[in-house]
């Protein structure tokens, strides 16, 4: 089991955050431009009516006998009727003389025949937008500056930023709403990547260190390709390692065989029961090491093969059948007797060579720990699943060490004194998870250990 | 004895200051809550099945009812907003510039239609038509008119039947006749051709649509010209003496509105009195209240009606009312 790295954060969470932070300043920031800018329309429309209507009442002034005349025109102050009912307040002024309408309307300074001067104030204890405009009336041999003021209170223009404002702030939210989906997408897209290589290297076997050749995105290649080469050393080391192992264990059988033929016709020549004893010893531990050696071999072989596994549809029956045929006269040499029940016709796909193997080994070990004058019974059988059971007389797997003995070279404690390196139990289980099925030991009620290779 | 002498001496010019309404009556006067006073231009025996009703459902309250011409509603108002309650009166252009000036309290939550409401301050409840009220007899064996046009083609025809037997009002005094004038002479030339023929002919000149009204029936004279038509129509006992006409060139309609005065000394009893007047009109024939109903046009394009709108205010200016009056004077005023 690896440790859990130290989180820091998350990108995704970085990335959503920063989204949607920009999308609510964006909004904020939508909503008062609309909003600004709405005002500046409508105030504009407001004082463009006005600068209209004091247009007309300026233009109906007149010097008549001297005397100011100022007809204002019915439409002066129609045209200022608003949905709202606008109050209206007008003041007339030659020069500095008050002519006629609301005393209290003074002139703003700055009006000429050229514009009118905008100002919003107060007047009544009313907000309105005010506007002055003044024009000079030339009659005979004088002069005179007329100013008309005109106010009018904002209540239309107040329902109409109101209105603005609710539809900006409707508008601010859709376009907020559609950020924060979009945001949540184009992190999950963008994020996508990561997890998919995240998800293919959880997915993969123990054995698998070939590169990722699906493409990613630029950002992800310097990550991916480092990956890559590292799993390429991995792969490369363990390879070599692999190999010394397979290497240096055939160059140990080969002579360790010379020696036991030796080894064999000496034991022949000599006669003094100590001297026959020794040897005896010598040639079971050239036997030990041989087997360990071919073991080591075997599941090199075994690791190679499962890497490129060589898919087969075997009858099972028949291929164990073989295999017990030509382990007979070793059993028998030990006073065993091998049992085998197998139901016809239990198929299953596979490598023949891997689970032959595998079950040669565990027919060994079965030997091994047998008494003498005991059986061996095998059986194979199509329910639940296809497998094989091989079950002995001996002592049992120790209840404590079930889950650890099919490690490489783990050993039970009740096998000292017998010959083994402890990779038998180690080959079987890897061709079983090679195949997608599984190996379990348990102990029969009776005494003697069971074990069963299912695919 | 001296002392009193001296007394009524000293209050005499009081008195004579003040001058006197034209009718004012106290409804409920057992009552316990108010007086709401309302101003009004109604005459008290046209207005009183309102106050009645009203009355039936709030038997608590006190109303004072104070009658007077329009224009000097407007002054007696402006002189004294915390004397009254409610304002009623026929003279729109008054009443508008009133709200206008902020002297009415805005109402919230009336549903009233747009065009017979301002600023939720100035509520219309009626619309009457200007008319031309004739005495029959005067007409008897000559065509009746129907428009202006044709009435100043009948009094240029007999101006011996005519001379000093034709009335308006007076503009410079009511406050009425001087928007029906107004908005006439908007309307067509017509108008002032009306009036130099009516002047040539010595009119009469008339504050109040009442006045005009009984002097047709007694045959004072035989040509009004815009009386109220609501106020001839009350006249029940002269249907056989005169002759309503509403001109068919073209119809001036007022409406009269009602307001809260922003300082009233008791808003809650005159906003709901108000409230009851828009709202609980008495089905026209089921009571006898006189005045005609406001006539339902949908969105207020029906142009006889005078709109509620600022441009009331134009002929308010005092360069405008001097110019107007200077004109009329001209025409009506003849030497």
């Amino acid at each position: 089991m690896t440790a859990r790295p130290p989180v820091s954060g998350s990108l995704r969470n970085r990335l959503v955050l920063t989204l949607i932070g920009g999308a609510a300043v964006l909004t904020v920031l939508l909503f008062f431009t609309v909003r600004n800018y709405a005002t500046q329309i409508a105030q504009q429309g407001q004082d463009n009516i006005l600068g209209a209507s004091a247009a007309a009442i300026l233009d109906s002034a007149s010097i008549r006998d001297g005397q100011i005349d100022v007809d204002i025109p019915y439409s002066a102050f129609s045209m200022l009727a608003t949905p709202s009912d606008d109050c209206v307040f007008y003041a007339i002024y030659q020069d500095d003389v008050f002519l006629s309408g609301y005393k209290a309307l003074v002139p703003e300074r700055g009006a000429s025949d050229r514009g009118g001067v905008y100002k919003t104030a107060t007047f009544e204890g009313m907000e309105v937008r005010l506007v002055t405009v003044s024009r000079t009336l030339i009659g005979a041999e004088q002069r005179r500056q007329l100013h008309v003021v005109l106010a009018q209170t904002q209540d239309a223009l107040s329902e109409t930023l109101d209105q603005i404002s609710r539809n900006a702030a409707l508008l601010g939210v859709g376009f907020f709403s559609l950020a924060v989906l979009l945001s949540v997408w184009a992190t999950s897209t963008t994020i996508g990547p990561l997890k998919r290589l995240a998800d293919s290297v959880t997915r993969r076997g123990p054995q698998d260190l070939s590169p990722f050749a699906k493409p990613v995105p630029s950002e992800m290649v310097p990550l991916v390709s480092s990956l890559n080469s590292l799993m390429g050393r991995l792969d490369q080391s363990l390879g070599q390692s692999e190999d010394f192992i397979a290497e240096a264990a055939h160059r140990v059988r080969t002579p360790l065989a010379t020696v036991r033929s030796y080894a064999e016709a000496t034991l022949q020549r000599v006669d003094r029961e100590e001297n026959r004893n020794a040897v005896r010893s010598m040639i079971r531990a050239i036997d030990e090491s041989s087997r360990a050696a071919s073991q080591l071999l075997d599941h090199a072989m075994i690791t190679f093969r499962a890497d490129h596994l060589d898919r087969q549809t075997i009858d099972l029956g028949e291929l164990v059948g073989e295999l017990v045929t030509r382990l007979t006269p070793l059993a028998e040499m030990k006073d065993l007797e091998l049992n085998l029940r197998a139901e016809k016709g239990v198929v299953c796909s596979g490598d023949p060579i891997l689970i032959q193997n595998a079950v040669r080994n565990l027919i060994d070990n079965a030997l091994k720990y047998s008494p003498s004058e005991s059986s061996v019974d095998i059986v194979i059988a199509a329910e639940p699943r296809p497998h094989v059971c091989i079950s002995d007389q001996g002592p049992g797997f120790p209840p404590d060490e079930v889950g650890k003995l099919a490690a490489r070279f783990a050993r039970g404690r009740n096998a000292e004194g017998t010959i083994g390196s402890g990779l038998g139990l180690t080959i079987a289980e890897d061709v079983a998870t090679a195949h997608g099925g599984e190996l379990t030991l348990s102990n029969l009620a009776g005494g003697g250990a069971c074990v069963t290779l299912s695919f | 004895m001296r002392n009193f002498v001296l007394l009524i001496l000293a209050l005499l010019p009081l008195t004579g200051l003040a001058q006197p309404w034209e009718d004012q009556r106290v409804f409920n006067p057992s009552g316990t809550e108010g007086p709401v006073r309302i101003l009004s231009s109604t005459d008290t025996t046209i207005f009183a099945p309102v106050l009645d009703q009203f009355l039936s459902r709030n038997p608590t309250v006190v109303i004072e009812y104070l009658v007077t011409g329009t224009a000097d509603i407007d002054r007696r108002f402006r002189a004294d907003p915390r004397a009254f309650d409610v304002v009623i009166s026929s003279a729109m252009d008054l009443q508008l510039k009133l709200a206008n000036d902020g002297l009415a309290w805005q109402l919230r939550n009336v549903s009233h239609p747009d065009w017979a409401q301002w600023r939720q301050s100035l509520f219309a409840f009626t619309s009457e038509p200007a008319t031309i009220v004739i005495n029959r007899q005067a007409f008897a064996g000559h065509p009746i008119p129907k428009s202006r046009q044709d009435l100043i083609q009948a009094l240029r025809a007999r101006p011996e039947t005519f001379q000093g037997r034709v009335g308006t009002y007076d503009v410079r005094q009511s406050g009425l006749g001087y928007l029906f004038a107004t908005q006439d002479a908007r309307a067509s030339e017509t108008y002032w051709r009306l009036m130099e023929v009516m002047g040539s002919l010595d009119m009469r000149l008339y504050c109040c649509s009442g006045d005009m009204i009984d002097d047709l029936a007694d045959g004072t004279i035989a040509v009004a010209y815009n009386v109220l038509g609501s106020y001839a129509e009350a006249r029940v006992e002269d249907k056989d003496t005169i002759e309503i006409i509403l001109p068919s060139d073209f119809p001036t309609t007022m409406m009269r509105t009602a307001l809260v005065s922003a300082n009233a000394p008791q808003p809650d009893l005159a906003t709901s009195f108000v409230r009851h007047l828009i709202t609980h009109r008495p089905q026209a024939g089921e009571d006898d209240f006189m005045l005609p109903a406001l006539t339902p046009h949908d969105n207020g394009h029906d142009r006889a009606v005078i709109p509620l709108e600022p441009a009331l205010l134009t002929f308010l200016d005092a360069l405008k009312r001097r110019k107007f009056l200077a004109e009329w004077e001209d025409a009506v005023i003849q030497p």
